[in-house]
């Protein structure tokens, strides 16, 4: 998978927050496979340096977030300090419109991906399935959407599939990430079944009961369903049909 | 003079952003820094001069998802 032009090797990005140690963050970052880890930038205090050394040790390309931002301002202004912090222009770009919901503000967040693509940012914006709002952000520069699954660390899953269906048909080749929502590997499965390039998620991994099993059961699952879409699945039917021939039966009756 | 670092007021003697940054310890090419609600670059804070009740925030890396 090429996301601006940069091979990654694993279709699993994933968030590094809310893990109970950072040793459990780090094991949990090998065992899934992941080539790509989000991170944020927040107000230094004690313990910061323990999590630079963590993040350059686990060899992963570093994709910023803008979380917690809700003005296209200051998703601009946090990107531009996650670019000299992190030193990649890579940047989730959150801008996010309602506190409770945590949906994107589509107005804000194609007026910040605007800025920051004339920038030179690569941005990866966490969107809707909206398919005008998806080529707004491409208009803008965007080469990456990452549309949400559900809300934000509710794991729920995939809420919207056949939207989401229409938006992977709608966007064929542009690079589809399904970012927020995924709650168990059947999802991110279920998803990347459907054609999405890649799935990023993060509370589903850092809350499990073992974090670490649950990171390579994502890994695992992801790489189910990018096989399987790859194989072609079969036609879904109403009926049931026989799978063992009728030809040559005998007659036992 | 009277400074607002991270939501915190307090009262330092720094001029500038990058004595702003020696004077509370940190290390400069670790943390992230915004005047003002502005970003300014690491090499722009020497250049970058502090005025009373300025707002100063100093970031550094940490967990997200």
């Amino acid at each position: 998978m090429r996301l601006y032009g940069t091979e990654i090797a694993s279709r699993l990005l994933l968030g590094t927050a809310q893990y109970p140690s950072p040793a459990v963050l780090a094991e949990a970052i090998r065992t899934s496979g992941t080539a790509v880890i989000t991170v944020s930038l927040r107000r230094e205090g004690p313990g910061g340096g323990g999590f630079r050394d963590l993040i350059a040790q686990a060899g992963c390309h570093l994709l910023p977030n803008t979380a917690g931002c809700h003005s296209a301002q200051e998703a601009i202004t946090t990107a531009r300090m996650a670019r000299e912090l992190f030193g990649t222009d890579w940047i989730k770009l959150e801008v996010i419109g309602h506190a409770d919901t945590l949906q994107p503000d589509p107005f804000a967040l194609v007026e910040a991906a605007r800025v920051l693509c004339a920038e030179g940012f690569k941005v990866f914006p966490y969107t809707t399935e909206d398919l005008i709002l998806g080529e707004r952000l491409l208009e803008a520069g965007c080469e990456v959407l990452m549309p949400w699954g559900a809300p934000i660390g509710s794991g729920q899953g995939l809420r919207n599939p056949e939207g989401l269906r229409s938006m992977r048909a709608h966007f064929a080749g542009v690079p589809l990430v399904i970012d927020a929502g995924i709650g168990a590997p059947s999802q991110a499965a279920a998803a990347m079944e459907m054609g999405f390039d890649a799935v990023l998620l993060n509370t589903a991994v850092a809350k499990a009961a073992d974090p670490v099993a649950m990171a390579r059961a994502f890994g695992l699952a992801v790489q189910a369903g990018r096989l399987a879409h790859e194989a072609g699945l079969m036609p879904r039917r109403d009926m049931a049909a026989p799978s063992t021939p009728i030809f040559g039966m005998a007659e036992l009756l | 003079m009277r400074l607002e670092v991270n939501g915190t007021p307090q009262e330092l003697r720094a001029t500038t952003l990058s004595d702003l940054i020696d004077e509370l310890g940190y290390e400069a090419a670790c943390v992230a820094t915004a005047l003002n609600g502005h970003f300014v670059p690491l090499g722009l804070r020497g250049a970058t001069p502090l005025s009373e009740g300025a707002k100063v925030e100093v970031l550094a890396p940490m967990q997200g998802g």
